[in-house]
């Protein structure tokens, strides 16, 4: 944790477009749209009761208001993410809080190996602690400038952009550690439990 | 109606009955089905269906839980009905095991 380099910065750049080849994962296709896929009704949570929360294996759980979230140091993530359904979506453009950011706030239970994201509406999605830290993944907030619409997790869904996009789960309520991995809401249906697009860990067994 | 930008993603249990058919083996679409969270009853063509997504995600009409999910991967089709409660087999599924 002491070598972590936090930034406010902008992190990532744009790449020639004569590369964007080399940077759809195998499999994939491009898309300029950004596809809406949902596994149920898009929750309305009223910003006056959202919370988000740090529980689990740590010593104390740590939670925040809408209003402190907002608050918390925040970046800009320039990333390309690709969704299992077989688009890849190239220099999205986030603002939220990153994962490294949120720790800051907690002590962790020393065996604490993996995290579960827990959203409004049930959803589910498991990492293991790696994949989570070192400028990672982030909770965001604002999507090209703007507040995240609903149908696109909003008010603030968690980015995973390494991992197929099943990962960065939608309208995201809080971090729950664990010493046990335990499969998410697509991860218990036969998808890979950990979603690396440049591997195709698209399936168990994968 | 609602202001929902997703209803327009939203079907019913007509529109997944292939996929029914490949996870249960028989036509399931006037099978009633009972929602394990709330108790109501439908056929599973009145349930809502979540067909944009990894999987197909089957919600209770009456309170939206989840009541049947299924996922078409390379090792078979996954199917979970844990959020359904009792759902009445037709006849022909009930085949004699070999």
């Amino acid at each position: 944790m002491a070598d972590r380099f936090v930034t406010r910065g902008f992190v990532g750049k744009r790449q020639d477009a004569g590369s964007a080849a080399d940077r759809v994962p195998p499999g994939q296709h491009l898309v300029s749209d950004f596809p809406v896929l949902s596994a149920g009704p898009t929750p309305r949570t009223d910003l006056r009761k959202w919370s988000f929360r740090i529980e689990g294996l740590v010593k104390e759980p740590a939670q925040w208001t809408w209003d402190e979230f907002q608050a918390l140091p925040a970046q800009e993530f320039l990333k390309d993410i690709s969704c299992v359904t077989k688009w890849t979506k190239l220099d999205t453009h986030w603002r939220g809080v990153s994962a490294d950011v949120l720790l800051e706030h907690v002590e962790l239970d020393p065996r604490a190996r993996f995290v579960v994201a827990f959203s409004d509406g049930g959803y589910t999605t498991n990492l293991p602690i790696p994949d989570l830290i070192n400028g990672q993944a982030f909770v965001a907030y604002a999507y090209e400038g703007k507040p995240l619409a609903p149908e696109h997790g909003g008010p603030a869904r968690l980015v995973v952009p390494h991992l197929y996009f099943w990962k960065s789960a939608k309208w995201v309520r809080g971090l729950r550690f664990l010493a046990d991995d335990r499969p998410g809401f697509w991860e218990s249906l036969g998808y890979n439990n950990h979603g690396d697009p440049w591997k195709e860990e698209r399936y168990s067994g994968d | 109606m609602t202001d929902d930008p997703l209803q327009d993603l939203v079907l019913d249990g007509n529109a997944v009955a292939g996929s029914l058919v490949d996870a249960f083996g028989e036509e399931m679409t006037a099978t009633p089905g009972e929602c394990a969270s709330c108790g109501n009853v439908a056929p599973l063509a009145g349930l809502v269906a979540y067909t944009r997504g990894p999987g197909i995600v089957l919600r209770c009409p009456a309170c939206t839980a989840v009541m049947i999910r299924i996922a078409r991967t390379r090792q078979g089709i996954f199917v979970d009905v844990q959020g359904a409660r009792g759902v009445a087999m037709p006849p022909a599924a009930l085949r004699p095991i070999a």
